[in-house]
């Protein structure tokens, strides 16, 4: 086991985006921008320190920012940063040099929704370009026309549009529409919710959002609780959106920038929902006629998912069976167990940076972009000098095992769990 | 000019806008729900042109709310219902969304206009960028505290509305939040009523004491604050910085309770714009609302006195 691939991505060639639509991913790291990235995303949005909804996503400094954008523009893809905060008067101060910080950074646009961070940024970083955020809300083909005069080359539309609004605005006016294809969603109009702040005090429209919309809560009628225990409690929070199976439907009706929600979510979902949709993408280009659903990309899909999924308002306004009434559970009976940082080719053998408890005996599977895939059960263990081991305890220890068939760096490695 | 601060409110009635104009309220902002959101009641087109015709010879102003979040739907009417609020002569349209500023615009120039979008309505800038495009008043959000309201006064042109009484909207959604739980329960016809009158509220283990009405229109789910705003003894606050309006939100509250809160709402604004000097608290004008107040329901200071953490 001497000679190893370095771990650096392979250059994959420009994505020709004239023709189909962006897949726009999250990316909470800067690890996760190059999965995100590597896995197919054509862009990726992300979080600042500052003006962002995400307060306690990790977050990217201006230097991480930098490089993430150049490992993204090795990919020929693009960097977003989510500046979507509603700003308070003392948030003003600073915005002018942060905005230029993130021009200076190679970052290609923002995605806002307050109208000061909007025109300052027109203002004094032109090279932006300035994304309406789905906070503002926007339902109507006015409002977008609206926006477009004001500049904005694109707007990132309420959830609450459907299929036929959809058409609607893109009938009515030229410009870019960005919409969720997938993820969590606020079950409130976005922005349209202060219950963090009503509770405890962490204001949600600047990021301190505590997702009370997922409590349960006891419905009062005439002063007394509808149900009692032991019954399902009242509460608005919703299942996740997930259009795999509606994405003809989506290309046709012509978004033009698919969105991944999640820059909370780990490398593992981020990677497995964006190559999913990549494949989904390329296959309906490459053949649109002929094009078909299918089941593994759905299934993959799955094996990330952290809630039960549902279509959200793209065919009708949810209903009963679109909230989670029962105690949540995990749905997805997998975890990520490892990434690959080398495969030997001469010995077979791959070296994986261990993200949680794996041994041998268990059943794991791999998963590189383009859906390649093998599942296989691990047999033996090696730390990096070759030492047998009984399980892979460390976090990040490099761990060598013989994997079935070919891997290349940056291929996951996931675990069924319960499996012991 | 000697200061004249303007005390607005709602009205789900007729009647009501009539007892709320003698108990001395100054403006009113009324509308139907095709267009407006979370009203007290329904106004239509022909019943705001009479409300106009009643308010205008004593003075008082009435304000249509077109303040919805507008769907395409909606869009092809806007014109003709501007052109409409217009032709009725109100005294400014409150609105939210952007559409409704196009359609103003072109239907109703020279309309005084109030943006109002609620919780994100957060600072001057924001205010200053409304007003170049139209815009004659930023109505604050509740969220914010005398500290930022004092700044945003002291940074924009826009005459600034502050709402000093009553619940505050929370959080909408376009679900119809209510029903599809009913659904999931399979018993539907359990509930047969989810609406503004209902008294339907929500209530978490952890905050036993607090009652958060919640009900379903044709704009989805609103879940209201559980508390009632009333800073009453603390108003000289807002009057010292020149706050042009400040409002009491009469939503789910009976006319004898708006009656109260308006009555004592004046006696203090007059007591203080006669002479700002010498002006002074009695405690007895607040223990008017207390006598009416639901006692389930906390009179608080909103957001006015907090800080808040992201």
């Amino acid at each position: 086991m001497t000679a190893t691939t370095k771990a650096t991505p392979h250059y994959q060639g420009k994505r020709h985006r004239l023709d189909k639509p962006e897949l726009l991913a999250p990316a909470g790291n800067l690890e996760k921008l190059k999965f995100a990235v590597h896995y197919g995303a054509d862009a990726v949005y992300i979080g600042g320190q500052k003006y962002g909804l995400r307060s306690n996503a990790d977050n990217f400094s201006f230097e991480e920012m930098k490089e993430g954008v150049e490992f993204a523009n090795r990919y020929g893809a693009k960097v977003f940063v989510a500046t979507n905060i509603y700003a308070h008067n003392e948030d003003i101060d600073g915005l002018e040099d942060y905005l230029k910080g993130l021009q200076e950074a190679g970052i290609s646009a923002i995605i806002a929704a307050d109208p000061i961070i909007i025109e300052t940024a027109q203002r004094v970083a032109p090279k932006l370009e300035v994304h309406l955020s789905t906070q503002q809300s926007t339902l109507n083909w006015q409002a977008v026309q609206f926006w477009k005069e004001e500049g904005l080359p694109r707007v990132v539309l309420g959830r609450e549009t459907s299929f036929a609004e959809i058409e609607e605005i893109k009938k009515h006016v030229d410009i870019e529409i960005e919409a969720f294809i997938h993820g969590a969603m606020c079950s409130s109009y976005s922005g349209r919710c202060v219950l963090s702040n009503h509770f405890t005090d962490r204001d949600s429209n600047r990021g301190g959002c505590c997702q009370s919309c997922r409590w349960k809560y006891d419905l009062f009628v005439d002063d007394a609780p509808l149900y009692g225990e032991g019954e399902d409690q009242f509460t608005m929070g919703s299942k996740d959106l997930c259009m795999i199976e509606y994405l003809p439907e989506l290309i046709e009706v012509g978004v033009d920038s698919f969105k991944i929600e999640g820059r909370m979510k780990s490398i593992h979902y981020v990677a497995t929902v964006v190559n999913a949709y990549r494949q989904a993408i390329d296959a309906y280009f490459a053949d649109p006629e002929h094009f078909e659903l299918k089941q593994e990309w759905v299934e993959e899909i799955n094996k990330a998912a952290n809630r039960p999924l549902n279509t959200g308002f793209f065919l009708d306004t949810p209903g009963a069976e679109d909230h989670i009434y029962e105690p949540e559970e995990k749905a997805a009976p997998y975890d990520f167990a490892g990434i690959v940082v080398a495969y030997d080719e001469q010995s077979g053998y791959a070296t994986i940076q261990q993200r949680n408890h794996f041994k041998p005996g268990q059943e794991v599977e791999f998963v590189g972009p383009g859906g390649r895939f093998f599942k296989q059960t691990i047999t033996e263990l090696f730390d990096a000098e070759g030492q047998p081991l009984d399980a892979a305890r460390h976090p990040l220890q490099h761990i060598r095992i013989r994997t079935n068939e070919p891997v290349k760096p940056m291929d996951m490695m996931r675990k069924k769990i319960g499996k012991k | 000019m000697a200061y004249k601060p303007e005390l607005l409110t709602t009205a789900a009635s007729m009647e009501e806008l009539e007892r709320l104009m003698e108990a001395g309220a100054d403006a009113f902002v009324i509308g139907e729900s095709r267009y407006g959101a979370r009203l007290a009641g329904q106004f239509t087109l022909e019943m705001i042109a009479d409300a106009v015709k009643l308010a205008k010879p004593r003075g008082v102003k009435i304000y249509a709310a077109i303040n919805n979040l507008i769907d395409n739907a909606v869009i092809e009417s806007l014109p003709a219902y501007v052109s409409g609020l217009a032709a009725a002569s109100v005294d400014a349209i409150v609105f939210g969304d952007p559409a409704v500023l196009m359609a103003a615009r072109a239907n109703a120039p020279g309309m005084p206009l109030h943006w109002n979008a609620e919780m994100t309505s957060t600072n001057y800038a924001t205010a200053e960028y409304w007003g170049r495009r139209g815009a004659t008043r930023f109505v604050l959000a509740r969220e914010l505290n005398m500290e930022q309201i004092v700044d945003i006064k002291a940074n924009t042109k826009l005459e600034i509305e502050v709402q000093v009484h009553g619940m505050t909207n929370i959080y909408h959604s376009k679900r119809s939040l209510v029903n599809s739980y009913m659904e999931h329960q399979e018993e539907p016809e359990k509930l047969a009523d989810s609406g503004l009158e209902r008294g339907l509220y929500v209530m978490e283990a952890e905050r036993p004491d607090e009652r958060f009405p919640i009900y379903e229109d044709e704009g989805g789910t609103h879940i209201m604050s559980s508390g009632d705003i009333c800073i009453l003894d603390t108003l000289q606050e807002l009057l010292e910085i020149g706050v042009e309006s400040l409002k009491i939100e009469g939503l789910m509250k009976p006319i004898e309770y708006n009656e109260t809160v308006v009555r004592a709402y004046r006696k203090v604004i007059d007591a203080y714009t006669a002479d700002p000097e010498g002006y002074e608290f009695q405690e007895e004008w607040l223990d008017e609302i207390r006598a009416v107040q639901d006692p389930k329901r906390e009179l608080n200071y909103g957001f006015f006195f907090k800080e808040q953490v992201y």
